[in-house]
């Protein structure tokens, strides 16, 4: 009998631990078919070619499969994008964690809470009817739709991100180390600056990589926003079309196992393994420099 | 065993959160200018709050600004008509309805049974850091990315073609890691005296899982499921491929068949339909439905919550 109860213990905690590599199996899978409906472009194209040509033109004759512009237009548009979240993520999650009163935070983190559950392509639309037309009156610009206006919709998407990892970042610091710093006569002020950010640091790093990460990936707001033109920007109100964009937006007519699927394909291994630079860099950076204890600073 | 409180050095007692409060409030008296620069800079941040609260409220209010006029009954119940013109999204929201129902009905035991795994299980080590690095990276997948997974696995490979049962997969997968980790904090709130009071009663360990963890962690549980829910109703790159398309007349019978999306339908409005500016108002109607279904969750989700923490 309490053999029997054990073995079924044991059967079952099998089960559980083959269940809980379901993510990195499917991790792996997406991985494998990337690969093996990306990789025939490349008897086209040599990979050199591929990452680092300046035209994108898929359905002229013959057709020409250089995604630089697209990546170009993926890093600027997250750059950009970043440049805005992340001062606001930030400075947002120190008001949550260290400033507001205890009411406050309970009518304000929902509200980040809320944005982030927005979807992107209620965000995109908002971008393309209302944002636009006003980029256009104010800048006195051809259109609306350009590099700016997607990383401006992506900081709002981005921030809930950076804001939620960075606060929580703020409040596991030890509450010693402010104790510390506040009885030593520094203001309020000087203890977040000089002791709570610095010891949260890892944290705040983990965040913002994060946020980037979304950033990169996303894929409605770039599509309806981001103005769709091919080519490197010269200026931030010209019209990019990011990698995710170009996916998107081509799939749908491009030939079944034809060239053009191909090479959407490996874009989306490009975009993939961007993005999985983005986790490692997290990773190492949650993991490296993790606060443990008071007495390391 | 794990504590529960040891990880947290916050004071937890009154007195020394009297004490720590003392402190600060004595460290805050201090003068001159430092006080002004410390004003000024919180001040700062209080603005960069605001600016949230205030991009969400924006939003917010051109939608329903816009959108409001648009819904009505009829808005609601009927499918569209005149090549997408005029008429309702009824097709859609029940499209968007069977798609995250489906999604959550993949995920959902899929991802409460890695937090069990993770939570009660595994012990620290390589294996412990391989699937945490799994589920890390799938939460960083782009849904774009999910969306061409979905088109060569399920819609190609396993010939599913496009269809529920493609889309509801792919969502399954993409939500997968928002279950995992909501399940998991839920699992990690139960006492540890629960599970030694089962544990001292002769209780196996999958009975103690079974009977008294599960059923205490199930209500939070519940709310990572509504905000996955929410998740995947919204998701539209990843069911562009593998399951919504432009227009269908029929509702759907079975898990194989095509159907509308509340968001697809919004994006293929607003960038393809035939007359784009003739129907910015069901645009912003569709918009507005969706948001409604979303919003709502989440609502529901957090406020239930804060009531489970604050019972605890």
């Amino acid at each position: 009998m309490n053999n029997k109860r054990q073995a079924k213990d044991k059967i079952i905690q099998y089960i559980f631990f083959i269940l809980a590599f379901v993510s990195i199996a499917i991790l792996c899978m997406i991985l494998f078919f990337l690969v093996r409906e990306g990789v025939p472009v490349f008897e086209l194209v040599t990979v050199r070619d591929f990452l680092f040509g300046d035209y994108w033109y898929p359905t002229s004759d013959p057709p020409d499969f250089g995604i630089f512009p697209l990546i170009a237009a993926s890093l600027l548009v997250t750059v950009c994008s970043a440049a805005i979240a992340i001062p606001l993520g930030v400075m947002t999650a120190i008001y949550l964690a260290e400033i507001a009163t205890a009411r406050v935070k309970e009518i304000a983190k929902p509200m980040v809470e809320l944005l982030a559950s927005l979807p992107s392509v209620v965000i995109g639309f908002f971008g393309m009817v209302i944002v636009a037309p006003f980029l256009q009156d104010v800048f006195d610009i051809p259109t609306g739709l350009n590099l700016f206006n997607a990383s401006l919709m992506l900081a709002f998407m981005s921030v809930p991100t950076i804001c939620t990892i960075s606060e929580d970042a703020i409040a596991s610091v030890p509450i010693e180390l402010k104790e510390a710093s506040l009885a030593l006569g520094a203001t309020h002020w000087e203890s977040i600056v000089r002791v709570i950010l610095p010891a949260s640091l890892s944290g705040l790093s983990t965040a913002v990589i994060l946020g980037m990460s979304r950033a990169i990936g996303e894929t409605m707001v770039v599509l309806m926003v981001a103005g769709g033109a091919a080519m490197v920007p010269a200026s931030i109100f010209d019209p990019v079309r990011p990698m995710p964009a170009s996916i998107a937006a081509e799939m749908a007519e491009a030939p079944f196992r034809g060239d053009h699927y191909y090479a959407l394909f490996a874009t989306g291994m490009v975009l993939f393994v961007f993005t999985l630079i983005f986790n490692f860099i997290a990773d190492y950076l949650s993991n490296k420099h993790r606060q443990v204890g008071a007495s390391t600073l | 065993m794990k504590s529960i409180v040891g990880k947290d050095s916050f004071p937890t007692n009154a007195k020394d959160k009297k004490l720590s409060q003392l402190t600060i409030s004595l460290a805050q008296q201090t003068s001159g200018r430092r006080k002004y620069s410390q004003a000024a800079m919180f001040y700062l941040f209080r603005i960069a709050a605001v600016i949230n609260a205030l991009a969400l409220m924006i939003i917010l209010f051109f939608l329903i600004k816009n959108g409001w006029r648009a819904i009505n009954w009829t808005f609601l119940t009927q499918a569209p008509i005149d090549s997408m013109t005029k008429g309702g999204i009824l097709p859609c929201i029940v499209g968007t309805i069977y798609l995250s129902i489906g999604a959550m009905a993949v995920a959902f035991p899929l991802g409460t049974a890695s937090a069990i795994y993770l939570n009660e299980y595994a012990k620290q080590g390589p294996v412990l850091r391989v699937i945490r690095f799994g589920i890390n990276n799938l939460a960083g997948v782009p849904s774009v990315v999910f969306g061409l997974f979905g088109l060569a696995l399920f819609v190609t490979w396993m010939k599913m073609g496009v269809s529920i049962l493609s889309g509801s997969l792919t969502l399954g997968f993409l939500t997968l890691p928002v279950i995992i980790g909501t399940a998991e904090e839920a699992l990690r709130a139960v006492p540890d005296t629960y599970r030694e009071a089962s544990l001292g009663l002769g209780a196996s360990k999958w009975q103690t899982i079974y009977r008294v963890v599960l059923p205490a962690a199930l209500p939070s549980m519940l709310t990572g499921g509504i905000l996955a829910l929410s998740r995947a109703a919204g998701e539209t790159a990843a069911i562009m491929f593998t399951a919504a398309v432009f227009y269908t007349k029929k509702l759907p019978t079975s898990v194989f068949d095509q159907v509308m999306a509340l968001p697809y339908h919004i994006y293929v409005l607003a960038t393809a339909g035939t007359e784009i500016e003739q129907t910015r108002h069901l645009q912003y109607g569709t918009a507005l439905v969706l948001i409604f279904l979303v919003l709502g969750m989440n609502l529901v989700a957090i406020i239930y919550r804060s009531r489970l923490r604050k019972n605890r």
